[in-house]
């Protein structure tokens, strides 16, 4: 934790599916420079969350601040300018299929500098040196393994030096040692360059490798928020039954089951 | 329990609902696509010169070979039905005009229009049907890209220019099976069927068709790039929104041609 400025603020956030209320009253703020991980089980809320962090939705209530402006109150353009200080890597990569890897990372120099080709070309290798795939960047998106892909992501994410950075799920589905190398290199990333960085994931070694804090949601509630020390202390049995990986009895209701299985409910 | 009909009512009202989202989506697409290229490039966003050229020679230069072939058979198929039609009055010296009329003012817009729909329309459809699975344009708008003006605008400007182009070409190529089968049947010369086909059309017929064209390459655009936007579920939703699109561009062309050359013809 390098100082005591708030990069990230969400206060009172509440939204929806449809009529199903997905998120509750979240406030949350994470600190300059700090490796935030935002926790939980699946439909715990927690793409929702990363989704309004993003700015791709638009909150019930409640506001989102980055880097001290307030998403809602931005206009389209002012959005577009703040969205050169973030760097997302997605789950899939979402790397653009029809161009190269360099060509996908090289995509956000095009768009928002005017730096000459050569330049964009030696910015490009050296971000493909940062994650390890110097010697890959003439690849297809289609050629790559799910370890390469997220690198590249992670890559493009990191092109234009964005003061946040988003990771959704860096480690899903990767074998236990690319895995680990992502976390290295997540946390090289914000050593380096001072990024405040927040992790979307469920896998929890990674999580309390690369935390500085953890946010555990479930239900769309914040359960738990703290150190790695606090969150393996919480006395939350939820967070607990996550932290253990067991399973939550559900409380039998016999006739609620036997109206489900007649299809009456 | 609703009745039937209300329940019918209740589908149809939601349909209509649904159709008229769809169609104020496309006019929202087709307005920020005019903006960005209006705007983009004092607004440091513009619409790129080479995305244009590349879809451009997807749209235009792609299709030229199966285009020909489709014209040339049309052409073919006009003469053919047309003599036969004419040598039941003893008319058919007249045929050429029927047939210079016909292609230049309908048959060749159509069938250009039917080809890209095809074969760019659903293209774009399934294009921009996965980007949306894959979160690519999650991806482009978090980067400060406009979706809109990256994927949009440059294929709207494509068909614009290359959809009037390819129709044109197909003037000539359908015109040209024709005059074949004509000068062959009716034992007159190539040159003098040209003479005719020239002596048939005014300016205004050839811009009846080109303008249908136009409307036509708009139609495509929009009806793919709407389709494309509303894929949810994977792969099979993909597949399903692209046939989608190539039944929705179809209808859009041939209710637009009917309605164009009611308007216009009388």
């Amino acid at each position: 934790m390098t100082g005591e400025a708030i990069s990230i603020e969400v206060r009172g956030l509440d939204a929806y599916w449809g009529d199903r209320k997905v998120l509750a009253g979240i406030d949350l703020a994470v600190r300059q420079g700090e490796i935030m991980v935002i926790m939980g089980g699946s439909g715990s809320g927690k793409s929702t969350l990363l989704n309004h962090l993003l700015g791709l939705l638009h909150p019930a209530a409640g506001s989102v601040r980055l880097l001290g402006r307030d998403l809602s109150a931005l206009s389209s353009q002012e959005i577009l300018d703040l969205r050169r200080h973030m760097g997302v890597a997605f789950q899939g990569g979402a790397l653009f299929s029809s161009l190269t890897v360099a060509e996908n990372i090289m995509l956000p120099l095009e768009e928002h500098t005017r730096l000459d080709r050569k330049t964009m070309e030696i910015i490009v290798r050296l971000k493909l040196e940062v994650v390890n795939l110097a010697g890959f960047g003439h690849l297809m998106p289609s050629e790559l393994s799910g370890g390469m892909t997220k690198r590249a992501a992670l890559a493009r994410a990191i092109v234009l030096d964005p003061r946040l950075l988003f990771c959704d799920e860096p480690s899903a589905g990767l074998d236990p040692v690319v895995s680990s190398a992502i976390d290295d290199l997540i946390l090289r990333l914000r050593d380096a360059m001072g990024m405040t960085i927040v992790v979307v994931t469920h896998d929890l070694d990674s999580a309390f490798k690369i935390a500085d804090r953890i946010c555990v949601l479930d239900e769309g509630t914040i359960v738990a928020l703290g150190t790695r020390a606090e969150i393996r202390a919480s006395p939350v049995a939820r967070v607990q039954n996550l932290l253990n990986r067991r399973t939550e009895e559900a409380t039998l209701d016999t006739d609620a089951y036997l109206r489900r299985l007649l299809g009456e409910s | 329990m609703p009745g039937p009909l209300t329940r019918l009512a209740d589908r149809v009202g939601r349909k209509a609902v649904s159709a008229l989202d769809e169609m104020g989506f496309a006019a929202h697409l087709l307005g920020r696509s005019l903006y960005w290229l209006a705007v983009g490039h004092q607004r440091r966003q513009p619409v790129r010169m080479s995305s244009i050229v590349a879809q451009a020679m997807d749209i235009g230069i792609g299709a030229l070979p199966i285009l020909s072939v489709l014209a040339f058979t049309i052409g073919v198929m006009l003469a053919v039905q047309g003599i036969y039609t004419l040598r039941m009055f003893g008319a058919e010296s007249r045929v050429t005009t029927g047939i210079a009329l016909s292609l230049v003012r309908e048959f060749s817009a159509l069938i250009t229009g039917i080809l890209v729909a095809g074969r760019s329309g659903s293209a774009l459809a399934a294009r921009v049907g996965t980007m949306k699975i894959n979160q690519e344009i999650d991806a482009l708008t978090v980067m400060g890209i406009d979706p809109i003006r990256y994927l949009v605008a440059p294929p709207l400007v494509a068909m614009l220019v290359m959809v009037p182009a390819l129709t044109l070409w197909s003037h000539l190529v359908s015109l040209a099976g024709a005059g074949l089968y004509v000068s062959a049947a009716l034992d007159i010369s190539f040159g003098a069927y040209v003479g005719q086909v020239i002596d048939a059309l005014r300016l205004s017929d050839l811009a009846h068709g080109l303008s249908k064209s136009a409307i036509f390459s708009v139609l495509i655009t929009l009806v793919g790039v709407v389709n494309g936007a509303l894929v949810e579920g994977g792969a099979e939703g993909v597949g399903r929104m692209t046939t989608r699109s190539v039944v929705h561009a179809l209808s859009a062309i041939l209710v637009t041609d009917m309605i164009f050359a009611y308007a216009v013809t009388r």
